[in-house]
């Protein structure tokens, strides 16, 4: 084995998005597109939480969209962000050297191994909504966590076998650290010698205005209930249907629908924690019909 | 004679578990060896970031064979037996048994067999799978298509016994002789050929620092190195010590600067977001002892440029890890405690006792009674008291829940509070442990010990008290705590005294009291310690005045049965704490048993009762003691002992010198005992009884009890009632061991 080599840095916060796609590509991974609806994290997209069950083998790596209402901060925080992207690969089973292919990955975007201290520090994921849990780290390149690093052990509630080995890449964060760059806003979103030369902020600073407002603000928090008590009832109704994936889709609706709620502060803490319990309960409820319906 | 090697190679294993796990693997290794009959030499291990490493020198290289004897039946016995025998020693014909006589059981078979040695290859191929799969890890898990359960993957698995690979295979994994060094410095891989090879190489060429002891010490003079250029001293942190131990393989020690800027923070802010998030030690600045703007981190790697870029990466992490303290640390300042405060009420203390407001509630109404008790002034008792706990619903405390109290005090500060509310708000949780201190401010330590009282006896009230090693709530911790602020602050509380309200306001805001009967025994306890006023709201409160009137007798003893409860699982915890500290414990029975609840004046009473016992007088009273109890217990369980046993002093007079000296002492005694007694000045009250010693003596020495006169016996009896009595007022001397 050969000492680990650093790759010319990407150009861009695109570049590196591009360099992963075609690294995760070349290992066999199916590139596939955001999922198109709001989630809290790349996990959630159907790609992940959903073929994680089952026996079949699998491999996928995506850049998926994440709202975090509550984490809006009017586009004041140079840290912090409503909306913002994750990079998210899995691989089922995972194979005997995804250290050594995540690694890789990070040389690839320019982090320079005999210079950077790479670190995997313990963090066993979870996340009770869907009922999923594995154990694994958080990476953390000279005290910054880069990326979240899990083997799944059990996905609605049920052991999953094959294990699939899940990579969370938080891409402003690990951009911000390959390009220098303090504040998010001023990461280059395209090639800064290109002839538009736009940056982060250029494409979302406004949209993170506006979105906080409306998060922390503007949302009816009425109607919000409504839709939360619609997607429940649609969620359930798919469900009897024998119609798991549309069950969790109207799951992840009404987990969206929540975290609006949850964001203007509107709910005791007795009320949230029914609420999440709902949500779990349709998103587990889903899980686990897709997971009989593979076997 | 074999050496051996065995390394379990696997991707990162959580800090926290490697010291566990490099101790498990040895203990199951040479346990397998010597159920095996085999001996060594030595045995050690290693363990770090990647890898478990057992290494057993001096191994024998076979086990000795073992003869083995198996008992048959009698020489003659049915042939069923002999045919059982046969089957059970392996045996094809009884012939092939020996005979062997014995005067008592006569002629009976035996079968001898040898059961051969067998190489340490073989035990060892056997005996590494199986402790890999009995392995126990706090949390283990399975990974790619495999039945294995490790920490994480298990990559390599090397065994070497006198440098040859010991064969086997386990869950895939394939035992071998390669390993691997460091990542990036020396990633191999390596061939070893025994434990001398495997260190010279891994440390050399793989870079990596094989022992948890090598690599602190490491850690350690990296510290010292970088503190003192640069003028600082570094804060001893030893958790996070061992934890960094477990995270580096070749650690470097780097010094990071930090924005001075944040240094308006509060200390504990900025040392717990670097301990907790980052994994960093603070130091302080050598001259003026104050925090310094820097940070040390323990890397797992020579950087080619000297560590700067790490360094500078480290410190925009922590800056924006501050950034984010700040921004809750403002939030919060522009937050009134009062405001925090009002959360509270939506927050569950416990669902039978009600939310954290109402906590707070009755913790401040006690803290308000409670303070002139400790000399505290009950308006900023009650004060501190309602901002104690608001706090916990601070964005600051969300993020690190260490702070609580801490960040109360400075939100207080801030917001122009007295310095004693501020200080009673962060250590009103003290003790937290048994090397924490007490609170020793007036004002701090009432609401500590309003905190600490509610909470126990809520918790008696809805049965949840500790059991066994059960203690989710750490009211052990509690009593503990509670125990040591007033024995330590010398607090003049009368524990039953204190509790009675703290009961009486719990039963009128929950649903214990519900429970109608239980309310009508707290009329007792309130009257007896004179808190009708408790009484009367908890009965009104709950169930309405003309309710209340309907109880006026008893059902059950439930308030008090509680609060007598509390005090002897306190009183328990007293003790706890004189066996600490080596002073003697079984007194606080024969002090307990006179109804006092005043914890200072029990260890008083101890002391001067211990102190008593150990001259002669005390030693030779206690056993003239003993002897009259004896005679009077007899008396009572015969039900000869009339009640209400008066001496009648003319009979006394008739009788001899003895009895006449007795009684007259035990009068003098008497009227001695009582000065001392109110002024709380036991050792006098106990030079005071020591004048009984020689007419008890005397007494017994020279006066039968048992006369044929049954009214001299009777009168006799009564004396020694008395003179037992007399020493009752100090303490129950027949609770007393040894």
């Amino acid at each position: 084995m050969s000492a680990p080599k650093a790759h010319a840095k990407p150009k861009s916060f695109q570049d590196l998005i591009l360099t992963l796609q075609a690294y995760w590509g070349a290992q066999g991974c199916a590139i596939l597109q955001p999922y198109d609806m709001e989630v809290g994290a790349g996990t959630l997209h159907p790609a992940t939480v959903l073929r994680a069950l089952g026996p079949k083998n699998w491999r996928a790596a995506y850049v998926q969209p994440s709202r975090r209402p509550k984490d809006g901060r009017y586009g004041e925080n140079p840290n912090r962000l409503g909306h913002y992207y994750q990079y998210q690969v899995i691989l089922k089973p995972n194979p005997a050297n995804l250290q050594d292919l995540y690694l890789e990955s990070l040389y690839r975007i320019g982090i320079d191994p005999t210079v950077h201290d790479i670190r995997f520090v313990e963090d066993d994921w979870e996340n009770p909504t869907v009922g999923a849990w594995g154990l694994g780290w958080e990476v953390w390149c000279d005290g910054m966590e880069v990326s979240q690093y899990t083997y799944f052990q059990q996905v609605g509630g049920l052991d999953v076998f094959p294990v699939s080995g899940e990579l969370t890449y938080g891409l402003e964060r690990l951009a911000m650290y390959v390009f220098g760059v303090d504040n998010v806003y001023d990461l280059p979103f395209n090639d800064p010698a290109s002839e538009v030369p736009l940056t982060y902020g250029d494409v979302f600073l406004e949209n993170e205005r506006q979105q906080s407002a409306f998060n922390f603000e503007h949302s009816d928090v009425e109607m919000l209930k409504r839709w939360f008590a619609d997607c429940e009832s649609q969620s359930n109704a798919l469900r009897e249907a024998g119609k798991p994936l549309p069950a969790y889709d109207y799951a992840l609706k009404a987990s969206h629908t929540f975290n609006l709620i949850d964001a203007r502060g509107a709910i005791s803490p007795t009320e949230r924690q029914a609420y999440i319990a709902r949500v779990r309960d349709l998103a587990r409820g889903a899980a686990a019909q897709w997971a009989e319906q593979q076997a | 004679m074999a050496d051996l090697l065995i390394e379990l190679f696997s991707e990162e294993i959580p800090a926290r578990m490697q010291a566990k796990a490099e101790a498990d693997l040895l203990a199951a290794v040479t346990a397998k060896l010597k159920e095996a009959g085999l001996a060594w030499k030595t045995a050690f291990a290693v363990s770090g970031p990647r890898r478990l490493t057992a290494v057993v020198e001096g191994l024998d290289a076979r086990s000795a064979d073992v003869r083995e004897e198996k008992k048959g039946p009698k020489v003659g016995a049915p042939d069923q037996a002999i045919a059982g025998f046969l089957r059970g020693a392996g045996l094809s014909d009884i012939a092939e048994a020996s005979i062997v006589s014995d005067p008592k059981k006569g002629d009976f078979y035996v079968a001898y067999s040898t059961v051969p040695g067998r190489d340490a290859t073989d035990v060892i191929a056997q005996a590494v799978p199986a402790i890999i799969r009995d392995f126990h890890w706090p949390k283990s898990m399975r990974w790619g298509t495999g039945e294995l359960r490790w920490v994480r993957p298990l990559q390599r698995i090397v065994c070497v016994l006198d440098g040859k690979v010991v064969p086997f295979e386990v869950g895939g994994v394939h035992s071998g002789n390669e390993t691997e060094g460091h990542r990036v410095h020396g990633r191999g891989p390596y061939t070893v050929t025994g434990w001398a090879d495997y260190k010279s190489q891994l440390e050399g060429k793989g870079h990596v620092v094989l022992s948890r002891d090598d690599r602190r010490a490491a850690i350690l003079a990296g510290i010292e190195t970088a503190c003192a250029k640069a003028g600082l001293q570094w804060i001893e942190d030893k958790g996070l010590l061992e934890e960094v131990v477990g995270l580096a393989e070749h650690p470097v020690v780097v010094l990071g600067q930090m924005d001075p800027a944040f240094l308006d923070l509060p200390p504990e802010v900025i040392t717990l977001s670097m301990r907790t998030h980052q994994k960093y030690f603070a130091a302080n600045d050598a001259k003026t002892g104050k925090l310094a703007p820097n940070f040390i981190l323990v890397a797992n790697i020579a950087a080619t440029d000297g560590g700067a870029k790490i360094a500078e990466g480290n410190a925009r992490v922590l800056s924006a890890r501050l950034s984010d303290a700040r921004f809750f640390w403002e939030k919060d300042k522009a937050t009134p405690l009062d405001v925090m405060g009002e959360k509270l009420k939506t927050i569950a203390f416990k669902e039978e006792l009600g939310s954290l407001g109402d906590k707070v509630e009755r913790v401040a109404a006690l803290a308000r009674e409670l303070a002139p008790a400790v000399g505290a002034n009950p308006d900023l008792a009650e004060r501190a008291a309602r901002l104690a706990k608001a706090d916990l619903v601070s964005e600051m405390v969300g993020e690190f829940p260490e702070l609580q109290g801490v960040m109360g005090r400075y939100y207080a500060l801030a917001a122009g509070e007295d310095a004693r509310v501020a200080d009673a708000i962060r250590d009103h949780y003290k003790p937290q442990g048994p090397s924490d201190s007490v609170p020793t401010d007036s004002v701090s330590i009432a609401v500590a010990l309003a905190d600490k009282l509610d909470t126990l006896v809520g918790f008696w009230a809805i049965d949840e008290k500790p059991t066994g090693s059960k203690d989710p709530f750490a009211l052990r911790r509690a009593a503990l705590g509670l125990v040591r602020i007033i024995v330590e602050n010398g607090v003049r509380v009368r524990v039953l005294r204190a509790l009675a309200p703290a009961i009486a306001r719990l039963l009128s805001t929950k649903k214990i009291a519900e429970e109608k009967a239980k309310l009508a025994t707290l009329k007792l306890v309130s009257e007896e310690y004179g808190f009708h006023e408790f009484y009367e709201q908890a009965v009104e409160v709950r169930l309405g005045q003309s309710a209340a009137k309907q109880f006026t007798s008893v059902s059950k003893d439930f308030a008090w049965d509680t609060v007598v409860s509390v005090l002897i699982f306190l009183a328990d915890r007293l003790k706890q704490s004189l066996r600490d500290q080596g002073k003697r414990h079984d007194l606080i029975d024969a002090v307990l048993e006179l109804g006092e609840d005043d914890l200072v004046l029990i260890v008083k009473r101890v002391e001067a009762l211990a102190a008593f016992l150990a001259t002669e007088d005390g030693a030779t009273l206690l056993a003239g003691y003993r002897r009259a109890a004896n005679i009077l217990k007899a008396e009572e369980k015969k039900g000869a002992l009339p009640e209400g046993l008066e001496v009648d002093p003319a009979l006394i007079a008739k009788g001899p010198a003895a009895e006449l000296a007795l009684w007259a002492s035990l009068n003098e005694t008497t009227a001695a005992l009582e000065a001392p007694l109110k002024a709380e000045d036991f050792a006098g009250a106990m030079t005071a009884l020591a004048g009984l010693r020689a007419p008890v003596d005397a007494f017994f020495e020279g006066v039968m009890v048992n006369d044929s006169d049954a009214q001299v016996r009777e009168n006799r009896l009564a004396l020694l009632v008395a003179v037992r009595g007399a020493l009752h007022k100090v303490a129950d001397f027949s609770k007393i061991e040894g």
